[in-house]
């Protein structure tokens, strides 16, 4: 089984704050970190790897500092690291990304299953995954939350949906995108992260893959930031102290008309 | 390189500087210089310069025969034949928007044997529903869907198209804009019309609701949008609007699939259906065991609501992911969220901030949470919420 | 803390140590303290991250690093909790004959399970009737063919009853006293070997304390360490092995207790302000970082003399031993002094670090013993000059 990780580095959004006075993002200081969902992704990559055998190979595209990522992936047990990294590809949204990373996934050569998480923490679009799928024609199944079986050309799996979930079967070579509840990543070993120090990230340009330049970066991009701003705060709400009795009837009252 | 600053026309005043979200313009020698290695080419420093001080270039392709492409499309999206409230939620915002357009609303719709149902669309506010009938689309599976949709529309070319952001849409339509090579923004919570251009200006929470950013598709079609359940309110049901039904067929090829749905699961559990639920009442590390969850079923029953939590309670095994709000979790936006016990981590805040009306009740005052609190109570919950069912039951009950 | 000057090594040590403490020993510390159970799920967690295999020779699996790597491990583990983290260094302690005393065979035989994190590994020497004094030693080991026979009871045994490798010190001939003692690797399935009762401990109560019962216990005579009549050896350089670790786990705990301390202080508030801003306050805080800092000095110090390969380390790792369990018990008081009535209550995490300090200065040799050590060092040393 050869798997392909598509993980991406996004900013440690629990350390991201508003500044109150122009009430814009803080984000000096903010480390970066592997985009959570994508750490039960690379999870899962290995656990197939080390059931199964063949190769799992981690795959980013981003700024050169990514590469701190993708070793990461390796100190978990990925056996191989890629970074897709080039200005051309500035300014990408999903589409111009998820066709970028398709093809590099084709230049990979031969892959069973690529995993991606569910969506990234800071553009949170969950578009990017199935967006590979369609430009490479497999199947796709999002929201995995359980792998049942892979067989040699086939997988059954559990998604997700509002009510509860699907039993959802699929040929290979597929691509699932996957939920926090399939697994609990691991804690990099010791070994692993020795390997992980001395383990050299492949980096490929836009001249390295057989694309279109113009659908590339921000002309390859449909859609347009036309404008960022931040929501209105909250205005100041009211906070009841003092015996239970007296602040629930408050609250109460208050709601009472909400509700019918 | 795309992005440049004009030196000449730069006048010093910081204003990009404080305006990147991504902190990578800095002041040099009172000239604004872009570090090109962070930059995202958002565009941000363009839009707020007033001296035109920064050149954002996009020579980006077109779709062909833009012009051509008509009217707003609604995906109806169904499961177990029965329309998804957000379907009412986008018909209802569909209509305001095609004032502004002079254009025509249209349903999509999806399954076997739901002819009726088509008309229920009509009278929400669709003027023409476009239906393919076939036992192969009695339930979602990415595939046919994908292929059936993307001939519909390259067939009949809508300007706009909008689909639930729950997990079958959010799934499908990023496959068909892939295969239509057009635009798409995820999970919007606000659409207008551009009054010049005429544009759908796409508004969504990034950065887990920190920053709002407005998405637009200039030059490609249809304009396609996910948006977010529960945002927009839905349209009245008017059992005298009259619309047209037509009747589309699927060839094999389009319903053939490489996946295959062998079961569906519905978890026992009532209470989870967070997305759809208008109150929500949420259980964080302030509960302190599974056991006491009880007291936030009862008073969730007494409101008519769900049962959420923070991570910290699912962490602690206290209570099924499936209930899990937040960044890890699911976003909800119900008209009320009662949040018990719940310090307000910003991984929560994210997930649940656009309610309508937030309670928060913890001991600390000083927890997060009641920052964003419309009200708060400062007391230990195991006393309140308690009083608070029995207290609700009795107004409610009047 | 002073910078130690950590190799690329032991920073990665530390990083994994301390992401595995906050992770997967914190959120259950006071739960397992609680109710006794063994950290086996955490154990398995330092296991899969090669941890048990920091101080064995690569040869067999192991890191190929030495005692200091061991102390720093130890350390960021008790911060977190002081009884998981001695489950962890208890198993080094009953290897640490195996690889100082041990024939290549036994080595291939039982260190590569050890190292992977398999099996876990105790140490037994002390008796009922024999604790600071060893020669009072009752379990004996008779010589049988191709055999030993073992009877007698070791008690107070960390990892005792969980462990599967057991290194334990008998008499092979009563008659000629401390130079009768023989150490003899058991394992934990051999016929005539049992466990008493799990004692109930005041601290560190994640972690397992039985008796060991030798009933006509038959070994094969392969299993014995070293010659007979070495067993006090293997015992002494054992202990001054692995007394720079206890010394750890004591500076662990008492940085854990410190942390606790200095975050309630900035919480805390009284008279209108944190209790922070209070000189007394601010004294005791004080005090306790420095005595910390100069502990772990000593341990560090210590441990890297050990790994130099210095012949005679006892005096020194005796006094590492000495200090640092003397300054957690003192850190840990003033924790639950500084938690104020908080302090007392089982709810914060105060009083149960001062609980887990307590054995510091009890185990591996009292810290009266500690003193015998170091004096008797000293004047050896000045009778020689």
């Amino acid at each position: 089984m050869n798997v392909i990780i598509c993980i991406k580095q996004v900013p440690d959004t629990t350390q991201v704050q508003i500044d109150p006075e122009t009430n814009t993002l803080i984000r000096e200081g903010v480390e970066s970190i592997i985009n959570p969902f994508d750490m039960y992704a690379i999870e899962e990559g290995v656990r197939i790897k080390e059931k199964f055998g063949g190769k799992a190979t981690v795959l980013s595209m981003g700024p050169p500092q990514a590469e701190a990522a993708l070793k990461e992936a390796i100190s978990m047990g990925c056996d191989e690291a890629i970074l897709v990294s080039d200005r051309a590809f500035a300014g990408s949204d999903t589409l111009a990304t998820g066709y970028t990373l398709a093809k590099a996934i084709e230049k990979t050569g031969n892959f069973d299953i690529i995993l991606c998480g569910k969506q990234a923490s800071d553009g949170d679009t969950a578009q990017v995954g199935p967006g590979i799928a369609t430009q490479l024609d497999i199947p796709q199944v999002t929201y995995v939350k359980k792998i049942e079986k892979i067989e040699e050309k086939s997988a059954v799996v559990e998604r997700m949906t509002e009510e509860g979930y699907e039993i959802v079967q699929t040929s290979l070579p597929c691509l699932l995108t996957v939920v926090k509840e399939i697994n609990e990543p691991r804690i990099p070993s010791l070994k692993g992260r020795m390997k992980a120090k001395k383990t050299i990230v492949t980096s490929w340009k836009a001249i390295d893959l057989d694309v279109e330049e113009n659908r590339l970066g921000l002309t390859g991009s449909p859609t347009w930031v036309s404008k960022i701003f931040t929501p209105p705060a909250r205005p100041q709400g009211e906070i009841f102290e003092g015996p239970a009795d007296e602040t629930t009837s408050k609250l109460v009252n208050l709601l009472k008309n909400h509700l019918s | 390189m795309n992005i440049k600053v004009i030196e000449q026309k730069c006048t010093g005043c910081t204003l990009c500087v404080k305006t990147c979200p991504f902190s990578c313009i800095k002041m040099v020698n009172k000239k604004a210089v872009i570090d090109l290695d962070t930059c995202t080419l958002c565009g941000a420093c363009v839009e707020v310069c007033k001296f035109d001080a920064i050149e954002l270039k996009r020579d980006s392709g077109s779709t062909p025969n833009k012009e051509e492409y008509k009217g707003i499309w609604v995906f109806a999206e169904q499961k177990k034949g029965i329309i998804q409230s957000v379907v009412y939620e986008l018909l209802g915002k569909s209509r305001e928007l095609a004032k502004k357009l002079d254009a025509e609303v249209s349903c999509v719709l999806l399954g076997h044997d739901m002819k009726d149902t088509a008309q229920e669309l009509i009278h929400r506010g669709a003027d023409n529903v476009y239906i393919v009938d076939a036992p192969e689309l009695k339930h979602f599976l990415d595939e046919p869907y994908t292929k059936v949709l993307v001939n519909l529309i390259r067939k009949y070319r809508p300007e706009i198209f909008l689909c639930g952001a729950t997990f079958i849409g959010r799934s499908l339509i990023s496959r068909v804009a892939v295969k239509l090579h057009t635009g798409l923004t995820a999970d919007c919570t606000e659409l207008d019309i551009d009054d010049a251009e005429k544009y759908l200006l796409q508004t969504r929470p990034a950065f887990g609701g920190n920053i709002m950013a407005t998405i637009l598709s200039k030059n490609y079609r249809p304009q396609m949008a996910t948006v977010r359940h529960k945002v927009m309110k839905e349209s009245e049901c008017d059992t005298s609007r009259k619309g047209k039904i037509i009747e589309e067929t699927a060839t094999p090829a389009l319903l053939r699939s490489r996946t295959k749905l062998l079961d569906i699961v519905e978890e026992i559990s009532s209470t989870v259906n967070l997305a759809e639920a208008d109150i929500i009442v949420s259980g964080g590390r302030g509960m302190k065991g599974p056991e006491n969850f009880s007291i936030l079923n009862e008073l969730a029953e007494a409101l008519g609501g769900a049962v959420g939590s923070s991570r910290a309670a699912v962490d602690s095994d206290w209570i099924a992911y499936s209930h899990q709000v937040g960044q890890t979790g699911k976003t909800v936006c119900p008209d009320i969220y009662i949040a018990c016990g719940i310090s307000g981590q910003i991984q929560h805040l994210v997930g649940m901030q656009s309610a309508k009306t937030i309670i928060a009740v913890n001991q600390d005052p000083g927890a997060p949470i009641f920052t964003v609190a419309d009200y708060g109570i400062v007391g230990d919950l195991f006393e309140v919420i308690p009083l608070l069912t029995k207290k609700f039951k009795e107004a409610l009950s009047k | 803390m002073i910078d130690y000057l950590f190799t690329e090594d032991q920073v990665m040590i530390r990083d994994l140590c301390r992401e595995i403490t906050d992770e997967k020993i914190r959120p259950v510390a006071a739960e397992l303290d609680r109710t006794e159970e063994f950290p086996w799920d955490v154990l398995k967690v330092m296991a899969d991250s090669d941890l048990f295999g920091l101080y064995i020779d690569e040869k067999y699996g192991g890191m190929g690093f030495g005692i200091m790597n061991l102390c720093i491990a130890t350390e960021e583990f008790s911060k977190g909790c002081g009884g998981i983290a001695i489950c962890y260094a208890a198993s080094a302690l009953g290897a640490y004959p195996i690889i100082l005393y041990g024939s290549e065979e036994q080595k291939e035989k039982y260190l590569p399970d050890l190292a992977a994190g398999k099996k876990l590994a105790a140490f037994g020497i002390t008796e009922p009737a024999a604790g600071s004094d060893a020669s009072a030693m009752q379990t004996t080991a008779k010589k049988d063919g191709n055999h030993y026979i073992l009877n007698g009871t070791k008690h107070f045994i960390t990892n005792g009853g969980e462990a599967q490798v057991y290194t334990v010190v008998a008499m092979t001939d009563k008659s000629k006293g401390a130079r009768g003692a023989s150490v003899f690797i058991v394992d934990k399935d051999t016929p005539g070997f049992t466990f008493g009762k799990k004692e109930d401990k005041l601290g560190i109560r994640a972690s397992a304390t039985r008796e060991l019962i030798f009933t006509d216990c038959k070994i094969p005579k392969e299993n014995l360490i070293g010659r007979e009549g070495q067993g006090f050896i293997v015992a002494m350089k054992t202990f001054d092995t692995s007394r720079p670790g206890i010394g750890a786990q004591a500076v662990g705990i008492a940085q854990g207790a410190l942390d606790a301390a200095l975050q309630y202080a900035r919480e805390r508030k009284q008279f209108g302000k944190s209790i922070s801003s209070f000189q007394g306050i601010q004294f005791m805080l004080a005090d306790m970082a420095t005595q910390i800092e100069a502990a772990r000095a000593l341990v560090y110090a210590s441990a890297r003399e050990v790994d130099s390969g210095k012949k005679n380390v006892s005096m020194n790792s005796a006094m590492a031993k000495l200090y640092a369990s003397d300054v957690a018990m003192k850190v840990t008081t003033d924790c639950v002094q500084i938690f104020g009535g908080y302090g007392y209550m089982k709810e914060y995490p105060a009083e149960k670090y001062m609980r887990d300090a307590k054995i510091t200065q009890i185990y591996e040799g009292t810290n009266q013993v500690q003193r015998n050590i170091i004096a008797l060092s000293l004047i050896k040393q000045k009778v020689r000059k």
